[in-house]
């Protein structure tokens, strides 16, 4: 009993997200499949799946080679596959969601749903998976959500088990709890491929590390045999420096001040909870934190995106608790989106248009209301040297960009200006590593320029690299406070709440 | 059970915290009702004579039972139920117990009507029956539209194309009747409802047309083809113009049950099967595997395809098969209501199935309930227009529109649609 | 698909991009015109019947009478000063409405709502042009106004309900339609407005001073609107493209959220976008109104316009100068659908039919590309505008 896929390749327009990729993985084996973002993990594992076609190479599965055309098929072959972003229907009960497509009937297609919760509840206490049959899916934890997609895969009988970045959104303690789950698997002789860009997940976890960059399979090692330094530079290609460049923090006057800020999400739960913390000119405060801690909404409360329900704001001086975008735009006040496509670009306009995107309206960009779109061009002109965009024009749509130059894009179009606070979501989610640094540059020129910068990242390494002080959010508080030098466990603690 | 999970809660019902717009809603619909309470008195109550009598007649000239009414002192009755509508303002002022705003919104404007009826029938009679069989059957259509955009949107396919399938198949149901007799008819129409869906999903689905945009398209062109056909052949060609009538069947005993009886007993096949569909769409998406996958499809495709769950063609059987829905209403409409075509005969109906699958809640009974309540306010559009009480019917008419837009606006509570609805599913 | 490069790209010389821009749309038109040939071929009862006795005659006949339909077809919509005259006619409050349903797609709202905007335009039109008293070049310009105003308001109150509540404009437009259809049928049934003597609804005449002056000479029924909807393109176009207000509509057309996250006021584009929208569409009405003999409004005033206006909008891309095009060839079939209703018999909502053809193919480049076996140019931008109701 094995699974071997060999000499995988799948080209998308433009990229070879696979090429010449082989894998093979054996029953109660845990192999982490370990690369950057974009390295094709994710592309391996949909054509493992059936979601993709592979345009060459070969599935094995007890060496009989199958051609997948749809996950149904993947299915019928013993392949399971948990998310990333969990495939659940929010409205669904969590039994109606794990018998969806193969579900136990009775006469004319009726569903038997006695038979259905039986099942759940059967794989639930056999595999030590705790759930609620008649929950709805929207109403549970983010963790009961993902042993709802463990059950469904067992439900299907699969004996080989793919986890996409099961970490990602969980808190340590369901960390910890998910591990549990993958050692009792193992012993029921699943065999288990683990997606993750988390070194110390894969070494700890793994059986066997398969390092995966630009789309071809660099490396494969056993856990004992490397360090987290040793895997992090297979990941990029050549040896790392996480650390950032820059002199001692010379901080001034107090620029961003937030005091017992309050801040709901968008189900109205208190996700920013009685938050104070102060910024100062010319230092970098990093917010660290298992994402879903309330980062989004600190940063969205603080820039006016989202409803403030207690606390305050001020900037230097002047309260500005909800106060609108446009008002903190003209007090000088930066703003880098977590989610650059959705928030920081129109991805249909231009690489022009994008540059103007939160002063089109002022001088010298317009005047009244007409714009200036000769003036507006040759500036996008001056910022695309300026800052590195590497784009073939300043007149194509900036979707046609790669991610790095959309990032560039985001950070030309905020920085040339005078800015006193700098606001700087994930600022580096994944892109490459080139860009990864002169952003960083740039970041650190602006404190260096006097401005207060206050960085989010649910990268630890990176905050730990920018910062000059870090604090801690955990559950909408904060966990704790830490200087640039403070020891990695102590802030890892704290991530996890149990610090102070 | 390992430790790790034993005392993990395994429901989190987040704490929510108590929005103001639910209060403010309860304080808004409360002054509403007091409003109405207002007019409710001052105009129903003391707009008639104190010792007026309305006469509601409850049984029809056909009826075997005869002669059922009730009769009442008009002021009294327009003056309990403004009692009764301010105390339900009252309480919605105060803003408890914020999930009755809705019920207490829907039993004020139910006396709202009946107090309105006491005033225009004071001192004469009406016939509460008669006009509650008419709200059964204008309700018919409003129904089977609202059903076929239902199904159709549970699937995550939105069709605004409703009116012209509508419209399509009292066509052919009338050329087919008339040529070949009433049950070629119905299949002619059946058939072509489910063209007119195939067309439309192949639009949105194959090619990926903008849901909206399709429906449109469909539209225009049923009205065109239809009129250009009804021009040209049907003017030349009369006979085929001429459908046989269809009688009802008329249910032993239940049909000799007062009010009850005409309303519900006493209609032609159409009006039973529509009920028994109702019933039907209910139990097929919430109890069996194929509604189990069709609203799989319509809530999140991704994972309804990670599953092997085929969305694409899942998604054409609904579309096309809510198009049958909308065949038997529009064979209903051109055989059994108006018994010939007319250009745009239609003239918006399948426009107020939409709004009823809204205002249903995209659910077979809430489609039918809304069917009922917009059918009522058809119905109340002619009584008022006959009563001559010197208020417009055409203000009776806007009621379904108003209504739904009071409905999507979430004055009366959110209305959540299926959440991929009108999204095109893209499969690498 | 490249072994068989075809005889369409070489036939019109295709490869400039204006060209290629152009090929999708000649190609819906002459496969809407070969079907719209097959509808008018088996739908005369005569021929049909003549079919299976003397079946070459059958054909002969039909030919004949496909050939001389499209002819009549061809002659009404630009055979005659007249015929041009009429095509201009036809498509001006095409135009406008159009416009105003572009403008609504540019900022990611479709604006079904053009019929009733036009109504209540019309009566607010209605009110000035019969009860001011003022000489014609304040008159007319007055009068219009009204209209527009009365489209902005009913169009801005969608706009508003969207931005306050959420609530689909797809939606709202629709019931507004409807609500405005019974409260012109209402309104126009009251004292003041009503023509006295009538009993149905129906306006007085509006004042001769109202009236839109004839473009061409008083025997030919296009009119100064004409020229009204023309610069009423070139404002569109300015305000999209040349403005800041303009931009912003575009920016949270495309990603409303990255739009209020640079500072813009989503809300407020969303209603002043549907207000905009409303207000072209009520110029419409106006011009219904204002320009057509007997000058009366009627709850038919707005005929299939306000939906015409969607599929001329579709049809032009969304594009201002794209609008125009489409708005002059859809104003071309109506004027010759008349011709070919009266000179040939064949009832002129063949030319509904033909709409509604043009616009599926243009929407659904696909079924073109695979008819021809072409390689059009693949600009879906207008195609996909809706999402969820709720969203």
């Amino acid at each position: 009993m094995s699974l071997e896929l060999s000499g995988i390749t799948k080209r998308f327009p433009g990229v070879v997200a696979n090429d010449d990729v082989s894998l093979s993985l054996a029953p109660g084996e845990v192999v982490a499949l370990l690369g950057e973002n974009g390295a094709g993990k994710s592309t391996l594992m949909n054509i493992l799946y059936g979601l993709y076609t592979a345009d060459e190479g070969t599935i094995k599965v007890d060496g009989e080679e199958l051609v997948f055309d749809s996950s149904a098929d993947a299915i019928a072959a013993g392949i399971g596959m948990v998310h990333q972003h969990f495939m659940l229907v929010p409205v669904f009960t969590v039994t109606e969601n794990v018998v969806l497509g193969l579900e136990p009937t009775t006469v004319g297609g009726v569903i038997d749903r006695d038979q259905a919760r039986k099942t759940v509840m059967e794989i639930s206490e056999r595999y030590n998976l705790a759930v609620d049959p008649d929950a709805l899916i929207e109403n549970i934890s983010v963790g009961v959500q993902q042993r709802v997609e463990i059950i469904k895969v067992l439900d299907r009988e699969a004996r080989f088990v793919v986890f996409d970045e099961p970490t990602a959104v969980l808190t340590p303690q369901e960390v910890d709890d998910f591990f549990g789950i993958v050692e009792g698997l193992k012993a029921d002789g699943k065999g288990i491929v683990f997606i993750t860009h988390k070194l110390g997940e894969a070494i700890d976890v793994a059986d066997r590390i398969v390092v995966m960059r630009s789309g071809k399979t660099v490396a494969e090692v056993l856990p004992q045999d490397v360090t987290q330094q040793d895997l992090a530079d297979l990941m990029v290609g050549r040896p790392v420096d996480l650390k950032v460049p820059k002199a001692e923090a010379n901080p001034g006057e107090v620029v961003l001040s937030v005091q017992d800020l309050e801040v709901l999400d968008d189900r109205n739960v208190k996700a920013v909870d009685k938050v104070s913390f102060e910024v100062r000119a010319g230092e970098i405060v990093g917010v660290a934190g298992v994402q879903g801690n309330g980062q989004t909404e600190l940063i969205e409360g603080i820039t006016g995106l989202s409803e403030v329900v207690g606390g305050k704001v001020t900037i230097a001086g002047k309260e500005v608790t909800s106060a609108s975008p446009r008002e903190l735009h003209s007090m000088g006040v930066s703003h880098i989106p977590e989610d650059r496509q959705e928030s920081g670009l129109v991805l249909n306009f231009t690489v022009t248009e994008n540059m103007v995107l939160d002063s089109y309206y002022e001088e010298p960009y317009s005047k009244g209301i007409v714009m200036d779109w000769e003036y507006t061009r040759e500036s996008a002109k001056r910022l695309v040297e300026q800052y590195d965009v590497r784009t073939p024009g300043t007149e194509v749509a900036v979707s046609t960009l790669s991610g790095g130059n959309q990032q560039k894009v985001i950070v030309a179009r905020e920085f040339d200006r005078d800015v006193q606070l700098v606001i700087a979501a994930q600022p580096t989610r994944g892109i490459d590593v080139g860009s990864i640094e002169y952003i960083h540059s740039q970041i650190v020129a602006k404190r260096d320029a006097g401005a207060a910068v206050l960085v989010v990242s649910s990268e630890l390494d990176e905050v730990r690299a920018l910062s000059d002080r870090i604090i801690v959010l955990f559950h909408g508080k904060v966990a704790g406070e830490f200087g640039p030098d403070a020891a990695v466990t102590d802030i890892g603690l704290a991530m996890l709440g149990s610090g102070q | 059970m390992t430790d790790i999970v034993k005392n993990q809660e395994l429901v989190e019902i987040p704490e929510v915290v108590q929005t103001s717009g639910d209060v403010r809603r309860s304080r808004i619909i409360g002054f509403v009702l007091l409003a109405i309470a207002a007019v409710v008195l001052g105009v129903f109550s003391f707009g008639v004579p104190s010792d007026a009598t309305s006469t509601f007649n409850l049984s029809l000239p056909t009826d075997t039972i005869q002669g059922v009414s009730v009769s009442f002192n008009s002021r009294l009755f327009s003056g309990v139920a403004a009692v009764l509508i301010f105390a339900l303002g009252v309480d919605r002022l105060r803003a408890k117990n914020l999930r009755w705003t809705n019920a207490a919104l829907g039993v004020g404007l139910l006396l709202f009507v009946l107090a309105f009826l006491a005033w225009a029938s004071a001192d004469s009679s009406f016939s509460m029956v008669g006009m509650l069989r008419s709200t059964v059957i204008s309700s018919i259509v409003i129904t089977l539209g609202a059903l076929t955009g239902l199904v159709g949107e549970r699937s995550g396919v939105i069709n605004i194309g409703i009116e012209g399938q509508l419209l399509s198949a009292a066509f052919v149901a009338v050329v087919l009747s008339s040529a070949f007799g009433t049950w070629a008819g119905v299949g002619g129409a059946l058939v072509i409802g489910a063209l007119l869906g195939a067309l439309l999903a192949w639009l949105a689905i194959r090619f990926r047309v903008d849901q909206i945009i399709a429906g449109v398209v469909i539209n225009i062109l049923a009205l065109g083809l239809t009129s250009f056909l009804a021009s040209r052949v049907l003017s030349e060609a009369q006979d085929l113009n001429a459908p046989a009538r269809i009688t009802s069947w008329r249910i032993p005993v239940l049909a000799d049950i007062p009010v009850i009886g005409p309303m519900f007993f006493d209609h032609t096949f159409f009006v039973y099967a529509t009920f028994l569909l109702v019933f039907a769409l209910h139990f097929g998406l919430f109890r069996t595997r194929w509604g189990l996958r069709v609203r799989s499809v319509g809530e999140h495709p991704k994972a309804a395809d990670t599953l092997g769950i085929d969305v694409i063609k899942t998604r054409y059987r609904a579309v096309i098969s809510a198009g049958l829905i909308a065949g038997f209403g529009g064979a209903f409409l051109a055989l059994a209501q108006i018994s010939r075509f007319e250009e745009n005969m239609t003239g918006g109906i399948g426009f107020i199935g939409l709004a009823a699958m809204i205002f249903g809640r995209w659910m077979p009974f809430g489609a039918l309930a809304a069917g009922l309540v917009f059918g009522f306010s058809g119905a109340l559009a002619q009584k008022v227009a006959i009563l001559g009480t010197g208020i417009p019917s055409e203000f009776m008419l806007m009621l379904p529109y108003v209504a739904t837009v009071i409905v999507v606006a979430g004055l009366v509570g959110g209305a959540r649609p299926p959440a991929a609805d009108g999204q095109p599913y893209i499969k690498q | 698909m490249s072994e068989q490069q075809n005889w369409v790209n070489r036939a019109t010389g295709v490869g400039t991009s204006v060209a290629r821009s152009l090929l999708l749309p000649t190609l819906a038109l002459i496969t809407a015109l070969v079907i719209g040939a097959v509808i008018i071929a088996f739908s005369d009862v005569d021929n049909l019947q003549l079919l299976g006795t003397d079946t070459g005659q059958a054909l002969s006949n039909m030919w004949s009478e496909v050939v001389d339909s499209y002819a009549a077809l061809f002659r009404g919509s630009i055979g005659s000063v007249n015929s041009i005259s009429e095509t201009l006619f036809a498509a001006t409050p095409l135009l406008l409405a159009g416009l105003g349903v572009a403008l609504g797609f540019q900022a990611g709202l479709f604006n079904i709502g053009a019929q009733g905007q036009m109504l209540m335009g019309s009566i607010l039109a209605a009110y000035v042009g019969i009860y001011l008293t003022a000489p014609a070049f304040l008159h007319i310009p007055l009068t219009l106004a009204a209209g527009i105003i009365g489209g902005l308001i009913w169009g801005g109150l969608t706009g508003l309900l969207k931005a306050r509540t959420g609530a689909h404009e797809v939606i709202t437009t629709i019931m507004f339609n409807f609500i405005a259809l019974f409260f012109v049928q209402w309104i126009l049934t009251t004292e003041g407005l009503q023509d006295p003597g009538r009993n149905n609804p129906v306006s007085a005449a509006i004042q001769e001073t109202a009236q839109l002056p004839k473009l061409f000479g008083e025997e030919y029924r296009v009119t100064i609107g004409f020229l009204i909807a023309l610069l009423a393109v070139a404002g569109v176009h300015w305000l999209l493209y040349r403005s800041s207000p303009g931009f912003e509509f575009r920016a949270v057309g495309s990603n409303p959220h990255a739009g209020s996250y640079a500072g813009m006021k989503v809300a407020l584009v969303i209603t002043a976008v549907m207000a905009i929208a409303g207000g072209l569409a009520g110029a419409a009405g106006a011009n219904q109104l204002m320009g057509l003999d007997p000058y009366k409004a009627t709850p038919s005033l707005a005929g299939a316009v306000g939906f015409d206006a969607i599929t001329v909008a579709l049809l032009g891309r969304s594009n201002p100068v794209g609008v125009m095009w489409a708005a002059l060839l859809f104003g071309a079939l109506t004027a010759g659908g008349r011709e070919m209703q009266g000179a040939a018999q064949v009832p002129i909502d063949l030319v509904v039919v033909l709409q509604a053809l043009i616009v599926i193919f243009v929407a659904a480049p696909g079924m073109i590309r695979a008819i021809w076996r072409v390689k059009a140019d693949d600009d879906s931008a207008a195609t996909q505008v809706t999402t969820s109701w709720g969203a």
